[in-house]
């Protein structure tokens, strides 16, 4: 059943009473300052909220009643791997040992930070089947922007600067084009065909000498693992060519199947998608490149690499090197969590993951096969991109199956992406999901597309449970100034 | 679905108001109504040559960005200041309030236009 409504919360500011306070601060025992002569006064147009210690501690907790997140819900938000992030990351990441120390202190200090990073790299090197990692790009688009830039700086060391075109397919996520636009490269489309694969015709002719690249998601975003894939990269690099691999889909592929095997020579991970670190507002990201060794003299420097003993050390002696990307290794404390996540795996354990994920995503596909076909009828990988095209005469969209999901308890999943299919409903349940709540999630998706065909209205007015319906998002992208301002009566001043 | 009889479309769900040289072009109901809300229009400056099916701009609504394709050859002289500043104009009066441009065409509209029934068939399925 639809979960009841919640009121509306009032903002901290509106809960403000002048003089209250939420501690009792102790009387001062240093000479008192006046702040008028030293800091130019107190800023009175702040307005900061007077509160109580319960006052506070209320607010909060009921706004957390309020939130939706994994801890709470299903989250099968396609292309975003909302995965459980295991407490037992957390723990060893709120280690003294790791967050006590420094960014800014002498590297000799800390042999163990740096025995965690190499540790990191030598994993994911061998979970990609890549020659090296690097952990300085901060998110994913970083990641994505940071590999281009090595295969530019790989073009150029050739003496070969002609090349200015990067290939992008039309399902792909709007970063790729976006990074290579970024890093000075121009975008030609490739044309995805009925299979839903490339369409090896259309990169056979788009394969022109200006060609530096190909960016290319395997999985595609339509959840589909690409067959022709050592033919595409052989075709590329016949053309002189490099081709990149978005990792966002990396989940499906996690100890069963390696993107340095299929012949790409770089690709990004988003650490926080497949490793488990936190994601969607907990981030921060973690944007890990892979690389062949052909691509290494160009890595951002510092490299951290083993010495022949094994003792990991930074080097900053790189002629070729892109410079850095970032000030630090990413952020240290995540590659902490991905390391915990890693190993508590364990090599034979990490199959599990894209197994899993792989088998939720094609149960979900199949059970819901009757309401919502899927948009390209043949197995899925992680995730299954579903077409609500037939309920459009009825004036049912996409969008209102997912706002009714709300009313029912659950994230919506994500619209409209790919592009290229019609009402797409991009379902990505993940491998922490077990098969009871996969099964009320298919049930109360079926009983929406019954609605859907008997009570249109209901679906468009959805959600009505919630502290807010259908948000005015014309609006919000245009009125920014969200700032709250108090009335005349409240204002302190 | 609104399909203006006395109108010519494209595939790319522009349509065309042929008066003389001046061509108007802005999108078709079934465009917005595809879009859904739209927030900004990115649109050519006044002067600029287009070509027939070349980008004229961009219409960007709350689900997705989407290039816009000019029907016809033509001189851009006028762009809607007023459907710039709001381009709810566009979802709630495709065809009057919510035009795009106008163009002063140099050459004739070529036979790749539609006329109302043809892109009734076209955009039905």
């Amino acid at each position: 059943m639809p979960t009841k409504v919640v009121p509306a919360p009032k903002l901290i500011f509106e809960k403000s009473s002048p003089g209250r306070v939420g501690c009792n601060l102790p009387k001062a025992d240093t000479p008192a300052v006046n702040l008028e002569a030293t800091l130019g006064g107190v800023r009175k147009e702040l307005n900061l909220p007077e509160v109580s210690e319960l006052d506070l501690l209320r607010h909060f907790t009921n706004l957390s009643h309020i939130n939706y997140g994994i801890e709470t819900g299903f989250y099968p938000l396609g292309s975003c791997t909302m995965k459980y992030n295991p407490k037992i990351n957390e723990v060893v990441a709120a280690n003294p040992g790791f967050t006590g120390i420094h960014p800014m202190q002498p590297i000799e200090t800390v042999p163990g930070a740096l025995e965690v990073l190499a540790q990191v790299q030598d994993i994911l090197c061998e979970v990609t089947g890549f020659d090296e990692i690097t952990l300085q790009p901060l998110a994913g688009a970083h990641g994505e922007l940071t590999c281009l830039m090595l295969i530019r700086a790989y073009h150029h060391s050739r003496g070969d600067s002609r090349r200015t075109v990067i290939l992008v397919p039309d399902s792909a996520h709007g970063t790729n084009p976006a990074s290579a636009a970024l890093c000075g490269y121009s975008v030609r489309s490739i044309a995805t065909n009925a299979d839903g694969n490339t369409d090896l015709e259309a990169l056979k002719a788009a394969l022109e000498s200006d060609v530096a690249g190909l960016m290319l998601t395997n999985p595609s975003t339509l959840g589909l693992f690409e067959p022709n894939i050592e033919e595409i990269c052989r075709l590329v690099h016949e053309a002189g060519g490099q081709v990149f691999c978005d990792g966002a889909n990396m989940n499906a592929m996690v100890g069963t199947t390696r993107p340095g095997d299929h012949g790409f020579d770089c690709m990004h991970l988003n650490l926080h998608k497949t490793f488990s670190t936190p994601h969607g507002g907990g981030g921060p990201g973690c944007g890990a490149i892979g690389l062949k060794s052909h691509l290494e003299p160009f890595l951002p420097q510092p490299v951290l690499r083993r010495s022949p003993l094994g003792k990991p050390e930074l080097l900053t002696e790189r002629p070729q090197s892109i410079g850095r990307v970032s000030g630090f290794f990413g952020q240290f404390l995540m590659e902490v969590r991905a390391l915990a996540y890693l190993l508590a795996y364990g090599k034979s354990g990490l199959p599990q993951i894209s197994r899993h994920a792989v088998l939720n995503a094609n149960y979900v596909m199949a059970r819901l096969k009757e309401v919502l076909p899927a948009a390209y009828d043949r197995p899925c990988m992680h995730e299954c991109v579903l077409t609500a095209q037939r309920y459009k005469k009825g004036g049912v969209r996409a969008l209102d199956i997912s706002k009714r999901l709300i009313d029912y308890g659950i994230h919506p999943p994500t619209n409209y992406f790919p592009l290229i299919v019609p009402e797409a409903i991009m379902i990505e349940p993940t491998e922490t999901e077990c098969k009871q709540t996969l099964d009320e999630f298919c049930e109360v998706m079926i009983t929406i597309c019954q609605e859907a065909e008997t009570d249109a209205e209901l679906l468009k007015g959805a959600p009505t449970s919630q502290i807010v319906g259908r948000l005015d998002e014309a609006q919000a992208v245009k009125q920014l100034d969200v700032r709250w301002q108090p009335t005349k009566d409240e204002c302190l001043v | 679905m609104n399909v203006p009889a006395d109108l010519l479309y494209t595939k790319s769900h522009e349509w065309v108001k042929i008066d003389g040289d001046v061509a108007t072009i802005g999108i078709t109901d079934h465009a917005q109504s595809e879009l859904g809300d739209i927030v900004y229009l990115d649109l050519p400056n006044v002067g600029r040559a287009l070509r027939a099916g070349e980008i004229l701009g961009s219409i960007e609504s709350v689900k997705t960005v989407s290039d816009v394709y000019a029907p016809i050859s033509g001189e851009v002289t006028d762009i809607n200041e007023i459907a710039k500043m709001s381009p709810e104009n566009v979802n709630s009066d495709p065809y009057g309030d919510g035009w795009l441009i106008k163009v002063k065409m140099t050459g004739k509209a070529d036979g790749d236009l539609m006329n109302a029934e043809a892109y009734e068939q076209e955009s039905a399925h």
